[in-house]
């Protein structure tokens, strides 16, 4: 079952279900701290893996992320706002930096909260 | 509709031509992937969350931003609070304020409580979406990812993108 904010791209990918948000990216589940909103969205979207029968089948659901659509033509207009692309493990924070660090320093692998595909970085 | 659905694909093409990038290839799939009909109750399912936002937890190593195709496994009963966010795609403010935006964690354990889904896996599993290669994302992560789940008898797997 996917969850979506991006119709266009889900159309192309064409999961077998999918339930579309119209909330800006970032919110594929819903607003900060509005639980009982949230709870209602993970509802609407887990009911389609009973009612839908069509693969490719595609849920609108009915939220609205403000009163006006302003915050669509602004995400037409400017852009993503992609930072440059470090290839450097990105901290939220430097106390993860140093957990991970000693995290790392303990065991010479960790296969439950890494996993690599591909390349050792 | 209230707003009309964004066009993203529309945004990045017209944005990658503006910088001179060449057009993005995105995944077209005629066939939507196989169909699996339930097999009993979502009340008795075991569900396995998977998402993209860039998740991890603290402890953990971060995710980089150049096609990191490596994922996380993150215990289903982790401290909201330890939650992270490592993604340069979408702004992460909300995320941090709730990771339930993004990681609906909190939302599907009161779910699980509620009786409504049967249980979580003993992990979800993350990754940085920002991958470029979608060869890689197919051969490569998605493969692992499902074998994890399927080890870990999940009977439905939520994907939750950005």
């Amino acid at each position: 079952m996917s969850m979506t904010s991006a119709l266009d791209i889900t159309r192309s990918v064409n999961p077998p279900r999918a339930a579309f948000l119209n909330f800006p990216l970032g919110h594929t589940c819903g607003k900060p701290n509005e639980p009982e909103l949230n709870r209602q969205i993970m509802l609407d979207t887990l009911e389609s893996l009973t009612s839908m029968t069509k693969p490719g089948s595609i849920k609108m659901l009915p939220y609205k992320w403000s009163e006006d659509d302003k915050w669509g033509r602004t995400a037409m207009t400017e852009g993503d706002q992609r930072v440059e692309r470090y290839d450097t493990p990105q901290y939220q924070n430097e106390d993860d930096r140093r957990r991970a660090e000693e995290h790392a320093g303990e065991s010479e692998e960790c296969h439950v909260c890494v996993s690599y595909s591909g390349d050792s970085k | 509709m209230p707003a009309e659905p964004v066009q993203y694909m529309t945004r990045i093409r017209d944005q990658y031509a503006k910088l001179g990038y060449k057009p993005y290839q995105w995944v077209a799939n005629e066939e939507p992937s196989a169909w699996q009909p339930m097999r009993k109750p979502l009340s008795e399912c075991r569900l396995t969350l998977i998402a993209s936002g860039g998740i991890y937890v603290t402890g953990q190593v971060a995710f980089h931003f150049k096609d990191d195709a490596s994922f996380r496994a993150i215990p289903t009963d982790t401290k909201t609070e330890d939650l992270r966010f490592a993604h340069f795609a979408y702004d992460t403010t909300d995320a941090k304020i709730d990771p339930n935006v993004v990681f609906p964690i909190d939302t599907l354990r009161g779910l699980v409580k509620e009786g409504v889904i049967g249980e979580l896996s003993e992990h979800a599993f993350t990754f940085m979406g920002g991958i470029y290669s979608s060869r890689r994302v197919r051969d490569e992560l998605a493969p692992q990812l499902s074998e994890r789940a399927i080890a870990e008898k999940a009977d439905v797997a939520l994907l939750v993108p950005v």
